[in-house]
């Protein structure tokens, strides 16, 4: 023990913090969320602004992985084609749990602009989709404003009760 | 232009007219006109049967036996110095013709000139492939195989180029709907999950401007976020709702928005 006499009532409590584990494991899980280094359309430029210095998704904690192993969220960014598909579908099966997606722009949220024969309407006839992100294409903000609300909803999540299907498919 | 009508209640009336389906035409000159083509075309007769050729656009367009395509183009190239073949594809006529026009948009360098080779296949009839005189035609074919669904014989690789290899039916024909067929709307979902997926995932939304914004289950206005599930109808629907960056309660060591305290930049710095 140290010598000095220090007032823990006065000098900012003891050197502990009371958590739950729910609490902790959010906490780690919410600041250091990797996406998958993934575009498909225009969106994936507005993604990598956000990823470059002036937006810095580091500050995040979000650090953009090139493999699906390594990644927890993936950022569906463009028209999502209806070859590629089952391709995207393998990449997010690919991905360990907990694993979540953010649906970025109109073509990937509904199908968009591209009301044709090509194009999935909507990325979430193939994968269960955590956040919608409107815009044609978003702002880098918005990809940031999308990114915390997606840490949001992972602190809300229990670490213990079993993990729920988002989805049957 | 078009002959001016009146716009009055033209709302009342249905979408689509024929208006959109009027062809645009350019005014044909002969093409003795011109001095360079005049000389292809007597050069071009002497060897081939050419039913028809007119120039149009400052471009000599020329219309030839299918069976023939190989013969003309590698003349063209050899003798009348038409050294590349910048485009080739395919127009259909299978609703008023029973089959496909098919083009090659020939470029001489030397002679600064271009020339429109056309010929017409029945819809079935198999069509020599240019491989081995532009090697440019491998995608060109390819793409008109995989769009029109034309049969290009004698081609190396010959598979879709741009839709899958199990498509179905032909997307550039006419008879083909924008928004794709039957097979088309359940492609993905027939792929990933298999066709017993269908009744679960459902049919498309093609409206994609489909909002319920007292569905908050679904949708989220920014700004103005209530819980979810919430239920916001008749006049439930709150005033204000705070910004909110992060939960409640706050999280440990990240410190807490305070919408307060936030400041609203008049002018970028």
């Amino acid at each position: 023990m140290a010598q000095h006499k220090v007032n823990y009532l006065a000098d900012g409590g003891a050197p502990i913090a009371l958590t739950t584990v729910d609490k902790l494991v959010n906490w780690g899980r919410s600041n250091s969320l990797w996406p998958l280094t993934y575009g498909l359309a225009c969106c994936a430029i507005e993604m990598m602004a956000t990823g470059a210095s002036r937006y810095d998704f580091d500050r995040f904690g979000t650090i953009f992985r090139a493999s699906p192993r390594q990644a927890d969220v993936i950022v569906i960014a463009g028209t999502l084609t209806k070859k590629h598909a089952e391709f995207m579908r393998r990449l997010y099966d690919q991905m360990p749990d907990p694993k979540w997606v953010i649906s970025m722009g109109s073509c990937a949220n509904t199908g968009g602009m591209f009301n044709t024969y090509a194009t999935v309407q909507g990325a979430d006839r193939i994968v269960p989709v955590d956040i919608y992100l409107p815009g044609c294409a978003p702002r880098p903000e918005t990809l940031q404003y999308a990114l915390m609300m997606l840490q949001k909803k992972i602190r809300r999540e229990s670490i213990f009760r079993a993990n729920k299907k988002k989805r049957l498919v | 232009m078009r002959k001016y009508t009146s716009k009055t209640d033209v709302q009342a009336k249905s979408y689509y007219n024929d208006r959109f389906y009027v062809t645009p035409t350019l005014p044909r000159s002969k093409a003795s006109d011109d001095e360079v083509y005049s000389k292809d075309i007597e050069a071009l007769s002497a060897k081939f049967e050419i039913s028809e050729n007119y120039v149009e656009n400052k471009e000599l367009v020329i219309y030839i036996q299918p069976d023939k395509n190989v013969e003309v183009l590698t003349y063209l190239k050899e003798e009348l110095e038409y050294d590349m073949c910048m485009e080739l594809s395919a127009v259909d006529y299978i609703a008023s013709r029973g089959g496909f026009e098919i083009f090659y948009e020939m470029l001489s360098m030397s002679k600064h000139r271009r020339m429109r080779v056309k010929t017409f296949i029945r819809q079935k009839q198999p069509l020599e492939s240019i491989i081995n005189v532009f090697k440019m035609a491998s995608w060109s074919e390819r793409e008109m195989y995989d769009m029109y669904g034309v049969k290009v014989v004698n081609h190396p690789n010959m598979k879709r180029i741009l839709m899958p290899d199990d498509w179905y039916d032909y997307p550039l024909r006419k008879t083909y709907p924008l928004t794709g067929d039957e097979a088309a709307s359940w492609y993905e979902v027939d792929k990933i999950f298999g066709k017993e997926a269908r009744d679960i995932i459902g049919p498309e939304i093609r409206d994609c401007a489909a909002i319920d914004r007292y569905d908050t289950e679904r949708f989220s206005r920014l700004g103005h976020e209530v819980p979810f599930g919430t239920d916001i109808t008749d006049g439930k629907e709150p005033e204000h709702t705070p910004l909110a960056y992060q939960e409640e309660g706050g999280v440990r060591f990240i410190k807490k928005l305070n919408e307060e305290d936030s400041v609203t930049i008049k002018e970028r710095r």
